[in-house]
């Protein structure tokens, strides 16, 4: 034992290999399992890779060096070799314990969750699945492994968001992520391309090495705009992943899938995937200074853009799901001002935080026997106090108004580094950009507070709505999954503390253990700006709070208030447009689907079958009428046609001859 | 040479078959109930032969590139007469290995497949597919241009009475069409074959002296008046015949016809195997007897196969008959087929003499192995299809909904294969689609974006088709009570799904075997490298 601990690099195979494993086994065989077997095969798999990335990020932390081992070839050819090789760094050991830990947790309450659905043992094998795709994502020493589980989490979200597929709209909902992911995907492979072409390799190490040893060619390719290509068409893969604008539009639906697979792939983990490949990449990102900025716009708009739908939802998942897009935009800002570390801190917060409002979430949803509309909840406090309670502490963490909560520690920070940017080009040249997106982040995290509140008000706090008998009937789901809402609760509270900052006490030891992979000198290392960080610091949180106390008056009672405001006059347009999403799904639907289909539709009936076949067709009654012209030549006398066949042979001998003889 | 792996023994097995089931005088044998079942068997049992006699290829293949042999030779007569200087020569290198394989991999699956619904003149129908088997792998096996014609012409016909025998309502229609197409296109190859011949310094048809001396046949024919190299003018005659068999853009409309009217073992042999006929065509012999030529068609044929790509995934989202839709499908694969095959970089300055084409090795790597995993995957979507069609006789999607509840077997399969199709790594189509498209940015990276944008429609139309067939509330009262698939559809299905996640894991098996035979097969023609 002591011995495979020591050398556990030598098994960090079995990290994704694990959950492989009970995916082929439940795929298989769990139809006919009993279903105990079939939740232990689940969990067990998921929790021994999570004890072999504890093991693992430990060996890296006493250690300080990256575990890494190479099974040979996936597939070569010229000069191309894709190797399957996995490595644990600094960057991959956080990220491969988030997946498996939260992913455990997440097994676990779904056999609460998912009780009594006759699937139950596919839903199992495509969890397992997707974790092994998300683990081989993260260790991945290249960039088709990594696009490999990049594409293999796609797929099990596919799976999973049309579980229900029965429903029509759940399957459309998993067929539109698909599409709008690999629309992303277009760009992040023709950047892989483009890396092959000019680096020669597609080890991600290997990349690194490149730019280190050719400085000279590598500032040809700054000069040139191929580093910005590059790192935008790898940016496009993602918004698409990640859900930024404007491939933003499939997380929203994606809510169809049950709760459990929202929290997990939808708020945890595989969202991140785009934040974590800009982190994975950040030496080649930070070589382009335009891609970097646009990818800072990029993600302050989609911010503040969601916050802005999240404020008027009335599915519970809705609210979570816009503000998950938002969150995820202020990673891609904390990584666009290359505050890598802050922006992989706030990953892993916001993995704990949003898993347990996602799963408190599932709580409500189930002890309302699937009601997700939040305006037939209300006084749900009383009902469900554990739920509540977790709930409660999860808002907290994303509205960040608690300091020393981890969504407040982790948010906190992207602001300061944002405001203490000092880039821009083009027309933003000259201008304060650090404050102006500063200003963004911090507007976005009004609008944070407010929905938090909004929400907690709505279902918890508000005199209920629902029928006395069906309130009477709500109760705490199971103790299993009650379990898994404190721990997740525990994790958002605690979880931030390993990146405590010097100017809150701390001495931030995640930034640090995280600096070995991302280069320490870096604009983003811990310099003093005397009291800039503390007035940053209570104007958000101060603001925040307020915001928060008034969501909470105007939804804790009842919500006559927003109700009378969105009634009439520009209270309704504004709420009209917030609530319908600003019709961008409509836009898309008119803009590409209708077209595409009808275009597709047109383009068949007279290009292909008019004019094409149309011509071979053509073609071939042209021959039929010239043949009835020479029908005469059929006359049936024997005789004549043995005339022409010697005379045929005959002139093609002599036209043989000839040519044989000429050379 | 030993007698395994013997070539002829794998090429005339099937025809053998057919030659025992017509002499077999089964009506007075058996009876009547039995007498079907017999020759089925019979038939099967030629067909697993085949197949267990061409695995010592792959066992035996001699690919390491330090060798002198890269392929098995076989001659048995040198010159069949004074006249014509034609041979018996075949063999079998990395090029042509796996399309072998494939040929004798597919034909027992789709005997098997086709266990029940062929119901009328059984004895003509397994005869025919043994003859095109032979037929099939003669094309690919012969080393001399005369016998690859002879074979070339003769796979048509069992294919023709395939279709216009056992084919649906408008089948004389499309076998006609089939037919009379791919013939006319043969003609103008017969021609150009003609020419090379007797052009030859010693005229042969042996591809070892073809290879030698073609691709330095200079000189120029007028054309109304327009002088026009002899390269351009064969190359052309030569590219028309294979882009219709392929089929390209915009000589493709005799496939969605063909696909849709014939049997499922049709489609399944149309798709599986005869479409690569073109593909292979190309890379066996219009590329290295032509390399300046088809340099200096590259473009304009990777233009038409980018454009195949797309407009072959439009017509496919507008399609309502599956079959269709898996045709339209097919012409967008064999876009990116063609993609590859046609990856060539610029000129890379002077080599011996003159100068020197490279070809890109990924591109025509991928493309050689999307040939085969284009036969896995849309072989099994056409077997699949045909489950389906023999449980309710329509093809329609509208028909369908909500199967994955009552054929839960089907649903898995189908998903599976749907994946391979539109490239989902750790299967088979991603690596042939990588190697493509790394080859085609290579070329021009222009090529390489436009065609990308067919890995996002792929999943477009795939996605919807599954969809609509198997997803949502199974509403239509005449599918509720179908049966799932039986342990015999499964047999039939399996392997092909086992061969697209070995393919996808384990490449390399495939991958090498391919790339000696390239860098050494390349060598042969002085003008064109490879790399």
């Amino acid at each position: 034992m002591i011995h495979f601990i020591d050398n556990i690099e030598n098994y960090i195979y079995l990290i994704p290999l694990l959950p492989l494993i009970g995916f082929v086994i439940n795929g298989l065989i769990g139809k006919n399992l009993p279903r105990g077997i079939v939740y232990f095969i689940g969990c067990i798999s998921i929790f021994a890779s999570f004890v072999l990335s504890a093991l693992a990020l430990w060996k890296v932390i006493d250690t300080g060096n990256a575990l890494e081992i190479a099974y040979g070839s996936w597939f070569h050819s010229g000069g191309l070799n894709v190797s399957i090789g996995l490595k644990v760094d600094q960057l991959s050991a956080v990220m491969i314990n988030i997946v498996s830990g939260v992913g455990f947790l997440i097994h676990f309450y779904s056999i609460g969750y998912m009780k009594g659905d006759e699937g139950i043992y596919k839903f199992f094998a495509y969890l397992n699945l997707f974790c092994f795709a998300m683990l081989v994502l993260v260790m991945g020493d290249n960039l088709l492994l990594l696009f490999l589980g990049w594409e293999g989490v796609g797929l099990c979200s596919y799976l999973l968001i049309g579980f229900w597929y029965k429903n029509k709209d759940y399957a459309d909902a998993g067929k539109k992520a698909f599409i709008v992911n690999r629309i992303g995907d277009f760009g992040f492979l023709i950047g892989i391309f483009l890396i092959f072409q000019y680096f020669g390799t597609l080890n991600i190490a290997g990349i690194q090495e490149f730019l280190v040893k050719h400085p000279g060619e590598v500032k040809l390719l700054i000069e040139g705009g191929v580093i910005t290509i590059i790192t935008l068409l790898l940016f496009v893969g993602a918004t698409g992943k990640s859900a930024q604008i404007p491939l933003y539009v499939w997380l929203p639906d994606a809510m169809a899938g049950p709760t459990p697979v929202s929290a997990l792939i939808h708020a945890a983990t595989m969202v991140t995937a785009g934040v974590y490949m800009i982190g994975r990449l950040h030496f080649l990102f930070s070589l382009s200074e335009v891609t970097m900025l646009i990818i800072l716009i990029v993600g302050a708009v989609t911010a503040l853009y969601s916050g802005t739908i999240a404020i008027t939802q009335k599915d519970i998942k809705k609210v979570l799901a816009y503000s998950t897009i938002s969150q995820l935009g202020y990673m891609f800002m904390a990584m666009s001002v290359g505050a890598f570390s802050v922006g992989i801190f706030h990953l892993m917060t916001h993995a704990f935080f949003k898993a347990l409002l996602f799963l408190s979430a599932g709580s409500v949803i189930i002890a309302c026997h699937h009601e997700q509309d939040m305006t037939k909840m209300g006084g749900l406090s009383k009902r469900l106090p554990v739920t509540h309670i977790a709930m409660f502490i999860g808002m907290l963490a994303l509205s960040g108004t608690v300091p020393y909560i981890s969504g407040f520690l982790s948010k906190d920070l992207i602001l300061e580094k944002v405001f203490l940017f000092e880039g821009g080009l083009g027309v933003l040249s000259g201008l304060p950009v650090g404050k102006i997106f500063w200003g963004v982040g911090l507007i976005t995290a009004l609008f944070t507070a407010f929905y938090s509140f909004r929400l907690m008000g709505m279902t918890f706090w508000a005199k209920t709505r629902m029928k006395d008998e069906d309130y009477h009937h709500v109760k705490e789901p199971s103790k299993a999954m009650s379990t898994v809402l404190i721990l997740l609760a525990v994790l958002s509270i605690v979880g931030g503390w390993v990146g405590i900052p010097e100017i809150l006490g701390g001495n931030n030891p995640f930034h640090s253990f995280l600096s070995k992979v991302f280069d320490p000198t870096s604009a983003h290392g811990e310099v003093h700006h005397g009291n800039t960080p503390y007035i940053l610091m209570g104007v958000s949180t101060s603001l925040g709070i307020i915001l928060a106390i008034i969501a909470a008056f105007m939804y804790g009672k009842n919500w006559s208030f927003p109700e009378r405001f969105t009634q009439k006059g520009i209270g309704k347009l504004l709420h009209r447009l917030s609530y319908n999403k600003y019709y961008i799904d409509e836009l898309y639907e008119v803009l590409f689907v209708k077209t595409i289909m009808k275009g597709s539709r047109l383009l068949w009936k007279w290009v292909d079958a008019f004019i094409i076949d149309g011509l071979v067709n053509g073609t071939g009654r042209l021959a039929q009428l010239i043949a009835k012209l020479g029908q005469n030549v059929q006359t049936g006398n024997v005789n004549t046609y043995a005339l022409s066949i010697v005379l045929g042979v005959m002139a093609l001998l002599t036209w043989f001859m000839i040519a044989t003889y000429n050379n | 040479m030993s007698i395994f792996p013997n070539i002829s023994i794998v090429l005339f097995l099937p025809a053998i078959g057919a030659f025992i089931l017509i002499l077999l005088p089964s009506d007075k044998l058996f009876k009547p109930s039995a007498r079907d079942k017999v020759l089925k068997v019979t038939a099967l049992i030629f067909s697993g032969l085949t197949f267990a006699a061409s695995i010592p290829l792959i066992l035996q293949f001699e690919g390491t590139p330090l060798m002198e042999h890269f392929a098995f030779d076989e001659t048995v007569w040198g010159s069949l007469s004074e006249i014509i200087n034609t041979s018996y020569h075949l063999k079998v290198d990395g090029i042509s290995l796996w399309l072998v394989i494939l040929t004798t991999f597919l034909t027992p699956i789709i005997l098997l497949a086709s266990w029940k619904s062929i119901e009328i003149r059984i004895k003509e129908f397994l005869i025919a597919m043994l003859l095109m088997e032979t037929g099939m792998l003669g094309a690919f096996l012969a080393w001399d241009l005369l016998l690859f014609y002879i074979f070339w012409e003769v796979m048509l016909i069992p294919m023709y009475f395939i279709i216009g025998i056992w084919g649906g309502e408008r089948k004389v229609y499309a076998a006609v069409k089939f037919f009379i197409y791919t013939m006319a296109g043969s003609l103008l190859m017969f021609l150009a074959i003609l020419y090379i011949y007797v052009n030859m310094p010693v005229p042969s048809f042996d591809l070892d002296i073809i290879y030698q001396h073609v691709p330095s046949l200079s000189g120029t024919l007028s054309i109304f008046g327009m002088d026009i190299s002899v390269q351009h003018i064969l190359f052309i005659a030569f590219a028309l015949s294979f882009a219709i068999k392929v089929p390209m853009f915009p000589f493709h409309t005799w496939l969605p016809d063909a696909h849709v009217q014939a049997p499922t073992a049709g489609s399944v042999v149309l798709a599986g195997v005869l479409l690569k006929m073109g593909t292979y065509g190309f890379i066996r012999f219009a590329i290295p007897f032509f390399p300046n030529a088809s340099l200096d068609f590259a473009p304009i044929i990777s233009i038409l196969a980018i454009i195949g790509i797309i407009y072959g995934a439009f017509m496919a989202l507008a399609q309502t008959d599956i079959k269709k839709l898996i045709a339209y499908s097919s012409i967008s694969h064999l876009g990116f087929v063609m993609l590859g095959l046609f990856a060539f970089a610029l000129a890379s300055g002077p080599g011996g003499s003159g100068e020197v084409v490279t070809l890109s090795i990924q591109g025509v790597q991928g493309a050689l192995y999307q040939m085969i995993n284009h036969g896995l995957s849309t072989g099994a979507l056409f077997l699949l299809v045909g489950m389906i069609y023999e449980r309710r006789h329509t093809k329609e999607m509208s028909e369908f909904g909500g199967l994955a509840k009552v054929m839960p077997r089907l649903a898995v399969v189908f998903m599976i294969t749907t994946l391979a199709s539109i490239g989902l790594p750790g299967l088979n189509g991603f690596i042939g689609e990588f190697l493509i498209l790394l080859g085609a940015f290579k070329a021009n990276s222009w090529f390489g974006v436009l065609a990308t944008t067919g890995v996002i429609l792929g999943a477009v139309y795939m996605l919807i088709l599954y969809q609509k067939v198997f997803f949502g509330e199974c509403h239509n009262p005449k599918n509720q009570s179908l049966k799932d698939l039986s342990l015999r559809e499964m047999i039939v299905v399996l392997p092909l799904i086992a061969l697209m996640v070995i393919m996808g894991v384990l490449p390399n098996f495939f991958l090498d075997k391919i790339s000696v035979t390239l860098h050494e097969f390349f060598k042969l023609i002085p003008i064109i490298n490879i790399g």
